[in-house]
């Protein structure tokens, strides 16, 4: 909990990672992609303030120890939800397993969310390995990579015919949630990237599934948005766009919230450090202390403490059924939608 | 050819009008000139007139299909200027480094360079992301007239020769005539930027309101790439605007 002038903030961290991608994990053959990705997240890292900033070697593989200070006693968070990334075709073990996860999640009962993951290229095996999870350790959440790398495929959709197996297999499952990352380099390579067409699509055939869009669609933050304001069902993860913007660009990061605030709105934009790439303290008293930088910004919704307490956790604890103490919760009717008379004129994009 | 001293004046003019060229190369993502956001890391002519450029981009990760696109744009660009007898173009420090340079100096196109990872070739990307510059340019041109008091409504049936002149009205125009859309000073402020058809009356606010997150969108971008290669190389680029 995170508490400033007098206001309790519950602080879900949605969107967060224990990762090994030290070079005792990195495959055989295949060390130039391991050492690319964790340079790339390292080069997202130099983003945040300075004084935060990590060495290289502690980047690539952190003790248990740093992540539980650095998350939950000096980072004001109450539960952090694990996102798993795999990516064992450059890292042995896997960069960020499930299993990894668990180690923390079975040690520190009710600090953590444990989700999973699956693959669709993964075919019938992958289906009972998601069952398996499910039965093990109760996900009620995934996280998607679409543009990962597997066996000369470079990513899937998630409207291919066998990740809607696995879509449907969710909801037989009881997972409510699924996150889901747009990659830089999902194949078919001429095509766009981050397209969030197949959420779009996803999203409506399966109503009954959150679909949770980590890092608001960057950089198609466009796209997400034209997408979202049609979906109830579509949620902006702020991984990425608090930790990447916030410190370093300050003024686009008030028109990226200005936006994301109009079209999707507070009830459905979800706080996450995407820890370790950046500490959830900085973060968490940043967005707190946040507000628009000038007039300019004037006929954008506005942000309240409201605002403030549903995106850094209420709305995450609603998605997961996270029991927030009383004194932490809003009364019914506080904050301020997203402009609805507005969004309902998208109809064709 | 020897290089001789009368030589050295020469090539430093024709290095001039490759740095031109490379300013006319853009990032087809964000709608910006390679050279202004430090993506060219070194540029040379020899005496004999062979140009060697270096790329670079904010992650190893980058797309590559829009980092072919500004490695054989820059090709072109450069092997089109005047003294110039042989191009290179590399790009540094890429996964895909190898297939986009090979590919590129071997004229090969996009579909060829990935063989089995792209069907086609990058046209279509391309024209996708020409319609997002043509909205972001409608935020930056119409923006100033609003501030200034004009009713969204009297955006219907201005002219683009009605606007007062300025870089951001010559960027837009230049972009619609790239995408064959009308460009003239007697053609509609505000079109649909697939059809070119004119914005009706009643789809102006909607229609303004995308045009900003369009342009919010790719500000946001631009500024992510411009600090990630700031983290990731510590020179400053060939024609680079400072931060």
């Amino acid at each position: 909990m995170y508490e400033k002038d007098g206001e309790k903030y519950f602080v879900v961290d949605g969107h967060m990672h224990y990762w090994n991608a030290a070079p005792d994990n990195w495959v055989e053959g295949a060390e130039q992609y391991a050492k690319g990705w964790i340079e790339c997240f390292y080069g997202y890292h130099g983003l945040g303030p300075e004084d935060t900033r990590w060495p290289m070697d502690k980047y690539q593989k952190y003790s248990e120890e740093t992540l539980m200070s650095d998350v939950f006693e000096d980072g004001h968070v109450d539960v952090a939800i694990f996102q798993p990334t795999y990516l064992k075709e450059w890292y042995r073990e896997g960069f960020n397993t499930t299993e990894r996860n668990a180690i923390l999640a079975e040690k520190y009962p009710g600090k953590f969310v444990l989700n999973t993951r699956w693959d669709p290229r993964d075919g019938d095996e992958g289906l009972t390995t998601l069952a398996d999870n499910v039965a093990r350790w109760g996900c009620k959440g995934v996280k998607l990579y679409t543009a990962e790398w597997r066996q000369g495929s470079r990513g899937w959709k998630l409207t291919d015919p066998e990740a809607y197996r696995y879509l449907e297999k969710c909801q037989e499952l009881g997972i409510r949630n699924v996150h889901i990352h747009k990659g830089p380099t999902i194949w078919p390579l001429d095509k766009d990237a981050f397209d969030v067409a197949d959420v779009d699509h996803a999203a409506t055939d399966f109503p009954a599934l959150n679909f949770i869009v980590e890092h608001v669609g960057l950089p198609r933050i466009e796209d997400f948005c034209f997408m979202a304001t049609q979906e109830p069902n579509v949620y902006a993860g702020l991984s990425v766009a608090i930790g990447g913007l916030m410190h370093a660009r300050p003024k686009f990061f008030a028109k990226v919230m200005g936006e994301l605030l109009f079209w999707v709105g507070e009830d459905k934009m979800t706080f996450g450090s995407d820890y370790a790439i950046w500490e959830p303290k900085w973060q968490v008293e940043g967005f707190v202390a946040w507000d628009y930088p000038s007039d300019e910004f004037s006929d954008y919704p506005r942000v309240t403490t409201a605002t403030k307490k549903k995106i850094l956790g209420l709305n995450a604890a609603k998605l997961y059924d996270i029991e927030v103490p009383a004194e932490c919760r809003l009364d019914t009717g506080e904050g301020t939608p997203a402009a609805p008379d507005d969004a309902q004129l998208v109809t064709s994009t | 050819m020897i290089a001789g001293s009368t030589d050295a004046p020469v090539a430093a003019e024709v290095r001039s009008r490759v740095l031109a060229a490379l300013d006319t190369v853009r990032d087809p993502e964000l709608d910006e000139p390679i050279t202004s956001l430090g993506f060219v890391a070194s540029c040379a002519v020899s005496a004999s007139g062979q140009a060697r450029v270096r790329l670079r981009l904010p992650t190893y990760f980058c797309a590559p299909n829009f980092a072919f696109l500004m490695v054989a744009d820059a090709y072109d660009a450069v092997s089109a200027v005047d003294g110039v007898r042989g191009t290179e173009v590399i790009l540094d420090d890429h996964f895909a480094s190898d297939a986009i340079n090979g590919g590129v100096a071997a004229r090969a196109g996009f579909a060829r360079s990935f063989d089995g990872e792209a069907v086609g070739e990058l046209h279509d990307l391309r024209t996708d992301f020409l319609r997002k510059a043509v909205m972001a340019g409608t935020d930056l041109v119409c923006r100033p007239l609003l501030a200034a008091g004009v009713e969204p409504a009297a955006l219907v049936g201005s002219t683009l020769g009605e606007v007062p002149p300025s870089p951001e009205l010559d960027r837009l125009r230049q972009r619609r005539v790239e995408l064959g859309l009308p460009a003239g000073d007697d053609a509609p402020l505000l079109i649909e930027p697939v059809t070119g058809a004119p914005v009706r009356p009643d789809a102006v606010p909607l229609h303004l309101r995308r045009a900003r997150t369009t342009r919010v969108g790719l500000d946001a971008n631009a500024g992510i790439c411009r600090g990630m290669l700031r983290q990731r190389y510590a020179t400053t680029g060939e024609g680079e605007e400072s931060l």
